[in-house]
């Protein structure tokens, strides 16, 4: 270890203490709501929302009361099968795949390409990345929507996965830009004075070494696609909505209907496969994060 | 590598980028200064034998025709930049001279649509960002010091709220606040008052929208300036040791100054994320007492009516504001890439 906080805090109890309390009541903040809610998505609204006695949530008293067990599925029923949310994960998985594979491979070429060169339009090129990446995707929303009515191009899947893959260009490019800048340019000189072209030389030497570069930027290229509300919500016709924007629109329904339950199911089915991401690709994504810092 | 190859392997993302950024840019901008034709009206009067009476209808041949003709709609130059919706020049200028303060004025300004938006995302952004830099640097101090097992499992929960996504967050956290949720019913027995809604008041509404934040982007600095502590340099902390420095005195005067380009990317990174708020507001259901930037453009774009116009026009005021926040930093990277040359 190199910063020996140990060193100071046995000298110090005080602030041994206030560090423990702190990163304690953190990880709580952090983790408890989600704990509460994947618990919750078992009970019926009654103890969900619990107006009598906030136990009965954990309990779940009127859940037994009225299913004869404190568990219920009736909520993940509701959801999946009579409000169809199977439709929106079909959805969203066509669309993150394809976003996920076309991000990829149009952003690695064109990351490569700019690593690789040093004429002055590169520089250009990466701040207009740059700026593109700083506006808000739904800025550009009111652009889309004219000729999209007008070719007959809006509420299907591809026409969203081509926007996604477009907006998320940007981060995509200066994600593996920096990954490319930790390959040493000697690799492709090498693979070239033994008589690769350019292509032959990104595709047999560097493409290989930048794997884990690929994977981590993929993760990312994910999580924008799944995570999106604002263009999908804007882009998707009802019948080809993907989950989040579903999710917005049961709020509206559920809520008039008494079916609070189907959301908080829905919610909790959402965040699962986030979850298993995070359980796989922890160093991944705390690689990922700290790319563009330690770059600059 | 060759301007052909370059160009070659550029083509692709530099197609989609400019069909799909570029391109909305340019449109967003025109539309931003036209208005959809208003429908051609004709008057007919028709006569019966109980007498004569005026009928006003649409003449959709003619209407038809202008749009057809005008498939743009009507040039209105900056008129929508100016009205009540966006920046009310007019209102504006009639609270200046009718308001007494400076504070009575911002007040009512703040009742207009657009700068009442404007107004929670400069908040939000210049709230979350600090308090966010400032947990999340003493949180990464604090986990530093724990065993390397603890420390996967103290990572893998704190990445929950910020790789979860912000609508999915934002509506678990408002089940929790309700006056029925645990939080919310907490607070009731908290302040012993049993009618507590955090969603009645505007105040308290911002509150949680700005916990709500925090929440959010806590992870990403705390893991930033984690990865930095790591290459810490060790002998500068020794020496300082030895020269009989505190805690305190280590963090502010080696800490800091080491990871201060990290507080810059982080700081760059979470004022464009800030001020795009957008999914709270709807997770939350604050619309009543919060819109951001964002809101109101999605607000203009979604419904039946469609007001492509307004939505674009608040569409490129965001954008503005978003070149004007990050204008500072375009500056020293120009500057830098003039020095290298």
């Amino acid at each position: 270890m190199i910063f020996n906080f140990n060193k100071i805090t046995k000298n110090n109890p005080f602030t041994a203490i206030t560090i423990y309390f702190l990163i304690f009541l953190w990880v709580f903040v952090a983790a408890f709501p989600f704990i509460w809610t994947f618990w919750g998505s078992f009970k019926v609204e009654l103890d969900f929302f619990s107006i009598s006695n906030w136990t009965n949530a954990i309990t779940g008293k009127n859940t037994e009361q009225t299913y004869g067990s404190p568990f219920t599925f009736i909520g993940y029923h509701g959801a999946w099968v009579q409000e169809e949310f199977w439709k929106a994960f079909i959805n969203t998985s066509l669309v993150c795949f394809f976003v996920v594979i076309t991000s990829l491979t149009i952003g690695t070429l064109g990351a490569y390409a700019l690593s690789r060169s040093n004429f002055k339009y590169t520089f250009w090129l990466l701040i207009m990345a740059l700026i593109f990446r700083a506006m808000p995707p739904i800025t550009l929303v009111a652009g889309y929507l004219p000729p999209f009515f007008e070719w007959n191009l809006w509420g299907t899947l591809p026409t969203t996965i081509i926007v996604l893959v477009s907006i998320n260009q940007p981060f995509t490019l200066w994600m593996l830009h920096s990954f490319f800048q930790n390959i040493p340019k000697e690799l492709d000189e090498s693979a070239k004075v033994d008589g690769c072209s350019q292509y032959q030389a990104f595709g047999h030497v560097i493409v290989p070494v930048m794997w884990p570069g690929i994977i981590t930027t993929g993760l990312f290229s994910f999580l924008l696609a799944y995570n999106d509300f604002a263009v999908t919500s804007m882009l998707l016709s009802d019948e080809n909505r993907t989950m989040i924007p579903k999710i917005a629109a049961f709020l509206g329904t559920t809520y008039t209907e008494g079916n609070v339950m189907f959301a908080v199911a829905a919610v909790v089915s959402a965040t699962v496969p986030l979850f298993i991401l995070i359980m796989f690709f922890q160093t991944k994504l705390v690689s990922g994060l700290t790319q563009g810092a330690v770059k600059g | 590598m060759k301007h052909k190859t370059f160009f070659w392997f550029i083509l692709p993302t530099f197609l989609a980028m400019f069909f799909f950024i570029t391109l909305p840019i340019i449109s967003v901008t025109i539309q931003s200064l036209h208005t959809p034709h208003e429908n051609v009206l004709v008057t007919v009067e028709n006569c019966d034998p109980f007498g004569c009476k005026k009928a006003t209808s649409i003449n959709h041949e003619a209407t038809q025709n202008l749009k057809k003709n005008n498939p743009l709609g009507k040039y209105v130059g900056l008129d929508i930049y100016f009205d009540r919706g966006h920046l009310a020049i007019e209102q504006v200028k009639n609270l200046w001279s009718k308001t007494n303060n400076f504070f009575e004025f911002l007040k009512l300004t703040a009742d207009l649509p657009f700068y009442k938006a404007l107004f929670f995302t400069l908040t939000f952004t210049f709230t979350v960002t600090p308090i966010m830099l400032v947990l999340g640097l003493l949180i990464a101090l604090g986990v530093n010091s724990f065993n390397q097992k603890l420390k996967g499992l103290i990572i893998f929960f704190s990445l929950l709220p910020m790789i979860v996504t912000p609508l999915i967050g934002s509506i678990i956290l408002f089940w929790m606040i309700d006056s029925r949720g645990i939080v919310g019913n907490f607070l009731q027995i908290l302040f012993e008052d049993p009618g507590l809604s955090l969603k009645a008041s505007t105040f308290l509404t911002w509150i949680m929208l700005i916990v709500y934040g925090v929440w959010h982007a806590i992870p990403f600095s705390f893991i930033v300036f984690y990865a930095g502590l790591q290459t810490l340099p060790k002998d500068q902390i020794e020496s300082a040791q030895i020269d009989g420095a505190n805690t305190f005195q280590q963090t502010i005067h080696i800490i800091i100054p080491h990871i201060m380009p990290l507080i810059t990317f982080v700081t760059l990174m979470q004022l464009m994320d800030n001020f795009r708020v957008f999914e709270p507001i709807v997770g939350f259901n604050a619309e009543a007492h919060a819109t951001s930037l964002s809101w109101i453009i999605f607000n203009d774009l979604g419904g039946e009516t469609r007001q492509l116009s307004a939505a674009a026009t608040s569409s490129i005021l965001t954008i503005f504001g978003i070149i004007i926040l990050l204008l500072p930093v375009l500056i020293k990277t120009w500057k830098e890439f003039e020095f290298k040359k």
